[in-house]
């Protein structure tokens, strides 16, 4: 109906000359939309990705710092939308929020940096699961260390299995290096990206 | 003349004017979050430019940018508070509505200062040419004619949903937008054939 509405006014040709959107208006309004709701603090969510060797990162930050990372493979827009539920649906693309940790990310694949500065927002991650995650910080450069090692860490020795559910569902991959979790026999064990990102990190680490 | 809200179902909103969407309107959307909220950025992308072209038909190059972009700023600052199954689009032009009312109240009370309007630089890319055809036959029609036509042909409202956003009777809105689309045809067409 919509449709047969519209193309009634087509055939009359009366706002044929009435411009549609083009893409240099487009972006300078997002911009200054953007610009607006951070002014007013209403942006809850801003993202962006970044192209790395290990595949397009998502990148998405709070007004209290990085949320989430996430990897291709796990679905940009599935992981923006669970962001919109789990977070806030106040989401935008805005890459300059996320300048500096893009410049970080960007570093440490250069082999340049060995810890991330940016300020973390560990909202995504509750309990146990979160105890891990501040565990898996103290797990240096180029170093690794087992599930099991980990779970004695974090206060229960037991739960190794938790540990890597910990890991498997870790907001922050890359940043929080979940990748430096291997097995006590040596290898390598799963990754929220995928075995070859996890080989790819581990020997950047070992080489750089 | 209060400018009354979309409304869903029976839900009838009506709002005082001015009011910034933080504050009054604030308090009228708050219900419990829904279920699945498409990011907002989605809905940039989904409808920006439909009603940036309300905002040209209802406004004119000038004030089209600057009432597009207090229309999804508030729009963003009340979403997580719309209700779930809500029509996006309705709302946003309705919100869009009362921004662009806003701009023409403004200009009413602006002395009127006749080389001001034409030494502000065209802000609008890509739309060189229709400021002096299109619009200006809009801009010759009464508010109620132009608000109509933008929500009826240009977005595809039924005249229902248009009287509810202008206010008047959907016989009162389909009046409307036929006048001045008859106003229009004369315009345009004579000046083609010249």
């Amino acid at each position: 109906m919509m449709n047969e509405r519209r193309a009634k006014v087509d055939e009359s040709g009366l706002f044929a000359a009435l411009p549609t959107i083009d893409e240099e208006v487009s972006r300078r309004l997002h911009r200054r939309l953007v610009e607006a709701a951070n002014a007013a603090g209403v942006l809850d969510v801003a993202y962006r990705t970044i192209d790395t060797p290990v595949g397009a990162l998502l990148l998405a930050a709070t007004q209290k710092g990085l949320v989430r990372v996430a990897y291709a493979s796990q679905d940009h827009d599935r992981v923006l939308n669970g962001l919109a539920r789990d977070v806030s649906p106040r989401i935008l693309q805005d890459p300059a929020r996320l300048d500096r940790v893009a410049r970080e990310i960007e570093e440490y694949f250069a082999g340049r940096r060995r810890v991330f500065g940016v300020p973390l927002d560990l909202q995504l991650s509750h309990g146990f699961r979160r105890t891990v995650l501040s565990h898996l910080r103290e797990i240096g450069y180029g170093q690794t260390a087992s599930y099991a090692a980990v779970a004695k860490a974090s206060g229960n020795p037991k739960a190794v299995r938790a540990v890597g559910s910990a890991c498997a569902s870790n907001p922050l991959p890359v940043v929080v290096p979940c990748h430096r979790v291997v097995r006590s026999d040596g290898t390598m064990g799963q990754y929220v990206g995928g075995v070859e990102a996890k080989d790819a990190l581990l020997a950047l680490e070992a080489t750089a | 003349m209060a400018s009354r809200g979309y409304t869903e179902g029976r839900r009838k909103r009506v709002e005082p004017r001015g009011t910034r969407a933080s504050s009054s309107r604030t308090t009228e959307l708050r219900r419990l979050p829904s279920v699945s909220q498409k990011p907002f950025e989605e809905i940039v992308a989904e409808h920006g430019p439909t009603v940036l072209r309300v905002c040209r038909a209802v406004l004119g190059p000038v004030d089209a940018e600057d009432a597009w972009s207090e229309t999804f700023l508030a729009a963003l600052s009340a979403y997580p508070r719309l209700r779930a199954g809500s029509n996006i689009e309705a709302w946003l032009v309705t919100v869009a509505h009362r921004k662009a009312l806003d701009h023409v109240r403004a200009a009413s009370r602006r002395p009127i200062a006749t080389n001001e309007l034409p030494e502000r630089p065209a802000r609008d890319s890509g739309s060189a040419g229709w400021e002096s055809g299109v619009w200006k036959a809009l801009e010759a029609l009464p508010l109620k004619q132009r608000q109509t036509i933008a929500y009826h042909y240009l977005v595809g409202m039924p005249y229902l949903q248009v009287a509810q956003i202008v206010g008047g009777s959907q016989d009162a809105a389909r009046r409307a937008a036929a006048d001045g689309i008859a106003t229009l045809r004369q315009t345009l067409l004579k000046g083609e054939s010249r």
